[in-house]
Order: C-alpha cells, then sequence, then structure tokens
C-alpha cells in the first residue's frame, strides 16, 4: 500500500474541513436572492415591517429587531412569525408576500445586522 | 417745471440698502409662515422646508435622526416646528432661517407628540420608557414627566396624544387599555385622571372643537369615546361590533385618526382589518353607513370643506388613494399617485392636496376639484407632510 507523504494529509484534512464548513453553513441559512429581489427585500423589511418595528430595527409598537435582541431565539420560530404572524399580537403573517427560503433569508440578515436601504437622491423638480 | 437735481451720493445709502437685503433675502427675507410646511424625509434623517403657494421646496434641514414614523407640531407662530424622531429625538426647527433651533434626546422609542392650548409646553409620547413628558416650548427644558406606570412596575406605550383646552392632554395607552386624561394647569404638577377604553388602544383623535376624544382600538372592535366636557360620565364605546364577529384581515399598517377625520357632522373612521370606512353620526354617535374602499385605511383625512374625504392604504394596496364623495357617501374617484402612498396634507383651505409616494420618491401635488397633477416634486423617500396651518388648530 502506497504511503501519502505528511503534506498531502494535511491538505486533505484542511480540504475536508472546509467542505465540511461548507456544508454546515449552507444547512443554516437560505439561498441568497437575485439582486433585484434582494433590494426589494430590504426595503420591504427596512419600509414595511420598519413601521412597526422601526426602520432601523429598535422596536416600536413591535418589539426591537437587533441581533442583540434576537439572541437565544431559534432561527426556525422567527421564521414561523414572519410567515404567519403572532396571533394575540398585532404582527400579521406576511407568507403572501415571500417564500420560505426569502423569510429564512430575511432572519439570517437580521440576526447578523441588517444591510441598509439603498436610497436615490434628488431633490427639487 | 424743472425737476429738482438728484445727486448720486444721494441714492447711495438706498443702493447700499438694496444690496445688503438682496444679501440677506435667501435668510432673512421678510415673510409670513402660513404657506410653509415640512416633509420628512423618512430614511435620510432630513426635513424639507416647503412653500405651498410655489409649489416649491426652500431648502433642507439635516441631522434630525431616525424619521420612521416621525411627528411634527408647530409654534402658534408657526415659525418653528417641533420634529419628534423614532429614536426619542425632539427637534426645533427654525423655517425661516431653515436651522435647528435646540434637539435633545428625550425618550429612547418615541412616536410624536402635541403642543399645549398656550404655546408653552411641548409635550411628547413614547413608547420606551412607556409615557409622557413636557417641555418648555422656548428651550426645549423638561419640565415634567407622567410616566404611563398602570400597575406596579408596568409601563405601557402611549399613543393619540392630543392637546385640548384648559392645558390638558389626552392619551391612550396600548398596554394598559386606558384613556389618560393629564391637565398642566401647573406645569410642573400635572395631575391625571384615568379611564378604562377597552383592548390594545392603537391611535386617537380629538374632535376639532376639542370636545370628545376617540381611542380606536385594535384589540376588539370598536371605538372608545370620552366626552371630555362630561368626563366624569367616563367612556363609551360606539362602532361595537362593527366586524360583525368575521375575523379580521392581517394589518400590514395600523391606521392613524386624527381631527381631519371629521366632516360636517360625521366622522370617517378607518375599519381594523376590513376594507371600509365607517361613518359615524358626531350627534348621536351611531354609525350611520359604511364606505367599501379600495384596502385597508391608514389615513382618512377630509378635504377642510368636508365635501370629500381622501383615503390612503396599508400595504400591499398602498399605491392607491380613494375620494369618497361626502354627499353620495360613496367612492367616486381611484387615483395611483405613485408608489407607497404614505401621507396626504392638504393646504390650508384645500384647493390643492399634498401625497408622499414613498418609493416613487415624489411628492404629488393634486387638484381636488379635478383630480389633475398639478406639480411633482422630487424628494428622496418622503413620508410626512406637515404644514404650518397645523398650528391653529386644536389636536394637532
Amino acid at each position: 500500500m502506497k504511503r501519502h507523504s505528511p503534506i498531502v494529509i494535511h491538505v486533505l484534512v484542511l480540504l475536508g474541513v472546509a467542505v465540511l464548513a461548507l456544508g454546515t453553513a449552507q444547512a443554516g441559512e437560505a439561498p441568497t436572492p437575485s439582486p433585484e429581489r434582494e433590494r426589494e427585500l430590504v426595503r420591504m423589511v427596512r419600509q414595511d415591517c420598519g413601521s412597526c418595528h422601526g426602520m432601523t430595527f429598535k422596536g416600536g409598537l413591535g418589539p426591537a429587531l437587533l441581533p442583540a435582541d434576537l439572541v437565544g431565539k431559534p432561527a426556525e420560530s422567527l421564521v414561523a412569525v414572519v410567515l404567519d404572524g403572532r396571533p394575540g399580537t398585532p404582527m400579521p403573517g406576511w407568507r403572501p408576500f415571500m417564500s420560505e427560503d426569502e423569510a429564512q433569508w430575511i432572519v439570517g440578515r437580521l440576526q447578523q445586522g441588517f444591510p441598509p436601504v439603498h436610497i436615490e437622491s434628488g431633490k427639487g423638480s | 417745471m424743472r425737476f429738482p437735481a438728484i445727486s448720486v451720493a444721494s441714492f447711495l445709502p438706498a443702493i447700499l440698502g438694496a444690496l445688503i437685503l438682496a444679501g440677506c433675502a435667501h435668510q432673512g427675507e421678510l415673510r409670513g409662515t402660513a404657506d410653509l410646511g415640512v416633509v420628512i424625509e423618512r430614511a435620510s434623517g432630513k426635513v424639507a422646508v416647503v412653500n405651498t403657494s410655489s409649489r416649491s421646496v426652500l431648502g433642507e434641514v439635516d441631522g434630525l435622526g431616525d424619521l420612521s414614523h416621525a411627528h411634527v407640531t408647530y409654534s402658534r407662530d408657526g415659525r418653528y416646528a417641533f420634529v419628534f424622531g423614532r429614536d426619542g429625538g425632539l427637534t426645533k426647527v427654525d423655517l425661516l432661517t431653515r436651522k435647528i433651533t435646540r434637539r435633545v434626546i428625550q425618550a429612547g422609542n418615541s412616536i410624536g407628540g402635541s403642543i399645549s392650548q398656550d404655546g408653552r409646553l411641548v409635550v411628547a409620547q413614547n413608547y420606551e420608557p412607556g409615557g409622557i413628558k413636557a417641555f418648555d416650548a422656548e428651550t426645549l427644558e423638561l419640565v415634567s414627566e407622567i410616566p404611563a406606570e398602570y400597575a406596579p412596575g408596568k409601563f405601557s406605550r402611549v399613543v393619540g396624544l392630543a392637546d385640548v383646552p384648559g392645558k390638558k392632554f389626552v392619551y391612550a395607552l396600548f398596554d394598559a387599555g386606558e384613556i389618560w386624561v393629564s391637565d398642566f394647569s401647573n406645569p410642573r404638577k400635572p395631575s391625571t385622571v384615568r379611564y378604562p377604553a377597552g383592548k390594545q388602544p392603537y391611535d386617537g383623535l380629538v374632535t376639532p372643537d376639542g370636545r370628545y376624544f376617540l381611542a380606536g382600538l385594535f384589540g376588539e372592535d370598536g371605538v372608545a369615546l370620552l366626552d371630555l366636557w362630561q368626563a366624569n360620565k367616563g367612556v363609551r364605546r360606539i362602532l361595537d361590533g362593527y366586524g360583525r364577529g368575521e375575523e379580521k384581515l392581517p394589518v400590514y399598517k395600523m391606521p392613524h385618526l386624527r381631527g381631519w377625520a371629521i366632516a360636517g357632522d360625521r366622522a370617517y373612521l378607518p375599519a381594523v382589518g376590513r376594507h371600509e370606512v365607517l361613518v359615524v353620526d358626531t350627534r348621536s354617535w351611531k354609525e350611520v353607513g359604511r364606505i367599501a374602499v379600495k384596502g385597508q385605511p391608514v389615513f382618512v383625512m377630509a378635504r377642510p370643506d368636508g365635501r370629500q374625504v381622501w383615503v390612503n392604504f396599508a400595504f400591499p394596496d398602498n399605491g392607491w388613494v380613494n375620494v369618497i364623495d361626502t354627499l353620495e357617501s360613496k367612492v367616486i374617484r381611484t387615483l395611483e399617485p405613485g408608489k407607497a402612498v404614505l401621507h396626504m396634507e392638504f393646504t390650508p383651505r384645500g384647493e390643492e392636496v399634498w401625497l408622499s409616494a414613498r418609493d416613487d420618491n415624489r411628492v404629488r401635488i393634486i387638484d381636488p376639484m379635478d383630480f389633475s397633477t398639478v406639480k411633482d416634486l422630487t424628494l428622496p423617500a418622503p413620508s410626512g407632510i406637515f404644514f404650518t396651518h397645523r398650528a391653529q388648530r386644536i389636536g394637532f
């Protein structure tokens, strides 16, 4: 039987770890939407969710949604609230406006810190 | 007849004066403020100072913080706008110089505010910490505060704050289901009376005469009504069960209430979670009709003469505006003024209405007689539009 040199083994182990890490990351994260859809989702979350949670997610009629506020809250239950709302509170379900993957992507981004909305500038007329 | 000879020297002071005036015109031009206003630029922490006669943006004022859900109330001379930001910022903006005069961070999370009948106290309503705070309108120094502690250690978010005659402020407590009336006759030691109202009041309004306070309820179908002339009689429920037991639709934006809902002897109120405007007789406070509209109403706003009521809608129907004719009691026009129409404001006598279309970065000015577009102004993500005639109205 042929023996691999130590350096080859090292490379193989590292590659294995990298593949494993990639796999775990993908299991926990939804696919990234197309750039155009991403802009729409960012705007929807900042502006429309923002009417109750605040555009900076510091909360309002709805609770704060900053990364620190979401620590310890399982992603699946947050995704369920986004899609189907929370009975007894004003939180509505947003299922008609997004897929489950998109809700998962939103929750993932909220946990990391949500991207800013793209503002077109201009004034006067 | 001979004209007297006039030397250039005798003109000199006048020429100099004219030059100085021209130099100052940008900042110090003598003018009234009754045709001015501000438009909130929601995402950039700025307000645009606008002129409703020239239909133009005079300039922008920067540095006002988080302006999602911003509200504006005016000094009694219509010169200063008090801008309440979501982040608890309270900023006094001079419309003439277009500069910030004072700015304080007064809370962690704020939803709006109002000014006293005599113009001396500016009161903010807050979510965090839940309660109201009164400030000297001149200096923005804190005068007194009323925590909305409805049970030991429990604080409610405050909504629907309105100034009413007699140096009083009325407001509703979302978490406590109560209406509170606070008397600031002694501004440093206000006194408060509490009234049970119903589940989850989401906003309130006072009728233009300052007599009735209405709190819309989110947690049940109905509106809480308090007659401030006979407050000892307590809260009365109107429009009870207007949803007829049907499950309401998911609400993607809370409706807003204010004195503009009153047209003649009728009040036009948004039905929560329904595509309807409810019509109430303001003498009997009985429902006299309901009008089917395009979506869930957010602002239901009467033209100053009361002949029309304009309605905008919650997401996803926020590209539409319905116009109700109050004589016929039905929708006579459906408009599409732009993407995400967040707010509307009539000019003081109602010959034009300004509408903000957030996602089109545009304010559209419409003639409500023939519905033609008079002008479009380009502004980044505009939301609330507030004209100075609010300074002269009770409950604004």
